[in-house]
């Protein structure tokens, strides 16, 4: 996905003229061919998130597309008041794209993982927030970047996570995309993010072994939120669970629960919220072993929202 | 009282204000006076240097702020943005009336500079640190479409603590933006006190030819000083300049004159107003 991400920016400025690279300190021959054919839309100008933000809004008030790219804690705790005043306050169409989000970076411990970046990204007016959930869906958000007039932020995954998306669901920033349809209308329901869309859709094969029915929407853009597919599939649920690799606190799970409380009041379905704890994670590992530390694999997902959606027939 | 005789012992020996260096601050006071609030001091440091800038050095059109081949000068230090607005509107950027309407509810005119409000103004200010960074983006921009016109960013010296300030001048030594200006507004006194207390810059001169910045002091007062020093922009062919103007706090208010206190004044009464109209006789 983070090669598939760079290499598009590549495509795109082979395409459009707008379109430039600033990168920090990335790896040594990144994006070669591009310094190469024009180096004049190729920038890497170090451990400065600070300048290079300001830098790509300079760009951007002069009619360029930047593609800022660095590590997800860097490019946004690092340089915040760079993304609110410079390119959300501007409202500018710089693209940020963040390497390793969420638990991505398990070994290099909690300076390197991305928990809290959706929410505090979304909760920047003007901003626009996505996380896919592989390289191919990688490619369809990429092409969409060159006429989306605001900031974007592009969460990546890891790097070869299974390949869940189909090019027929088609793909529109900010448009959720159904990948599992219950049978039933008072079925459980998974929204889910970036990556965990593959987990949940684990998890609802696993579900349905036990005679739960699932319907699995993902929703790649978190901001602007989907409001539409939320109601839709939240209303007549047994269970709406929101499933995502980051703090619960702010994140996806928050807009959705944020929603559905301000749309539905009295009609509310059962919510529960899967994610991070309030915590820094203190174990390192793989980005899996953290998953399982948190709760975060198929199985588990599929065991928490089994057990939940037992005690809501119950009731 | 400390603070004053710490900062008059770095004053220039400027020469007498003429009469457009008496007329520009009145309508500094004219939006003090409309907005019974506003930074005074930072303002008034900054007369000469705008009035320099927009008389004589930047490229631009009143009907057609957006055009092209404008120069732009970014206002980093938003907070002095009276002395921004008085030249917008003393060129017809935006009516001498609107001066009146300084931090009103409904007013084009805040606190702090906004581009998307105030025709020719380039950038949103007011968080410091941030305009050097534009302007690095916007003279590589330039380079790219080989245009010529000049970025001039104009600094606080309190906002240069900012780290984000010189990761920007490293960014533009490193491509030679011989385009990019750096002008700082050297008044030596920031909202807490003297710099040399708070965060002393010295050697100033130095730390910007260290950066691989063309670098020269001037004084920030003296008409004819500034304009050649403007004139003779980029001050190397090969590396961005940075013109360092020695100015005074509150410049022209022998009051408030390196007087930390006039930093920023809110409530400012009628009989105050007329005090500052007074010291510009």
């Amino acid at each position: 996905m983070r090669a598939t991400c760079v290499n598009m920016v590549y495509e795109l400025a082979k395409r459009d003229q707008r379109a430039l690279f600033v990168g920090s300190d990335l790896s040594p021959g990144l994006l070669d061919k591009m310094r190469q054919e024009m180096p004049e839309r190729w920038y890497m100008e170090g451990i400065t998130e600070a300048n290079v933000i300001g830098m790509a809004a300079g760009f951007a008030m002069e009619g360029y597309i930047p593609y800022v790219n660095t590590i997800a804690t860097f490019i946004t705790r690092r340089c915040y008041e760079q993304v609110a005043v410079d390119l959300c306050l501007h409202d500018l169409p710089v693209r940020l794209i963040a390497n390793g989000g969420g638990l991505v970076y398990a070994p290099l411990g909690p300076t390197h993982l991305a928990i809290e970046d959706i929410a505090i990204m979304r909760a920047l007016p003007n901003m626009t927030v996505t996380a896919v959930s592989d390289a191919k869906e990688m490619v369809r958000l990429m092409n969409c970047t060159l006429d989306w007039p605001h900031p974007i932020y592009i969460r990546l995954a890891k790097g070869g996570d299974p390949v869940v998306s189909r090019e027929e669901n088609g793909f529109a920033i900010g448009k959720a995309i159904p990948m599992r349809r219950a049978r039933s209308r008072r079925s459980v329901v998974l929204l889910s993010t970036g990556v965990m869309t593959t987990s949940c859709l684990g998890a609802a094969e696993l579900l349905a072994k036990d005679g739960v029915d699932v319907s699995v929407v993902h929703f790649h853009t978190i901001k602007p939120l989907d409001e539409e597919a939320v109601l839709e599939f939240a209303h007549d649920a047994r269970l709406v669970a929101t499933v995502e690799e980051g703090t619960v606190i702010g994140g996806f799970g928050s807009a959705v629960t944020d929603l559905l409380v301000e749309k539905l009041g009295a009609a509310l379905p059962p919510l529960m919220r899967i994610g991070l704890p309030d915590a820094f994670p203190r174990k390192y590992g793989l980005q899996e072993d953290l998953f399982e530390v948190y709760g975060l694999s198929a199985e588990q997902i599929a065991a928490a929202v089994g057990q939940s959606a037992k005690r809501e027939k119950v009731a | 009282m400390a603070v004053r005789a710490e900062a008059a012992s770095l004053t220039v020996a400027s020469p007498p204000l003429d009469e457009r260096s008496k007329y520009l601050p009145r309508l500094v006071v004219r939006a003090l006076e409309g907005g019974e609030r506003g930074h005074v001091g930072s303002s008034m440091s900054l007369v000469e240097i705008m009035r320099v800038l927009y008389d004589d050095i930047l490229r631009y059109r009143p009907q057609e702020p957006k055009w092209s081949e404008r120069d732009r000068m970014i206002l980093s230090k938003g907070h002095g943005c009276i002395a921004l607005y008085v030249m917008l509107a003393d060129k017809g950027f935006i009516p001498l009336e609107t001066l009146d309407t300084f931090c009103r509810r409904d007013s084009i005119l805040g606190g702090h500079p906004e581009a998307a409000k105030v025709p020719g103004v380039e950038a949103s200010t007011g968080a410091l640190g941030h305009g050097l960074s534009y302007g690095v983006g916007m003279a590589l921009a330039a380079r790219i479409e080989k245009r010529d016109s000049r970025i001039i960013v104009v600094m606080g010296d309190g906002e240069i603590n900012e780290g984000s300030v010189w990761e920007a001048a490293l960014c533009a030594g490193k491509h030679k933006l011989s385009n990019l200006t750096a002008v700082i507004d050297y008044n030596k006194i920031q909202s807490a006190g003297p710099t040399r207390e708070i965060q002393d810059l010295e050697p100033l001169l130095d730390k910007w030819q260290a950066f691989n910045f063309a670098a020269v002091d001037v004084d920030g007062h003296d008409v004819s000083a500034l304009r050649n020093v403007f004139r003779s922009l980029p001050l190397a062919a090969d590396r961005p300049s940075a013109i360092i103007c020695h100015t005074v706090k509150g410049k022209g208010i022998a009051f408030a004159e390196h007087d930390a206190n006039w930093h920023h004044k809110s409530k400012i009464a009628n009989d105050v107003v007329a005090k500052l109209y007074a010291a510009l006789e």
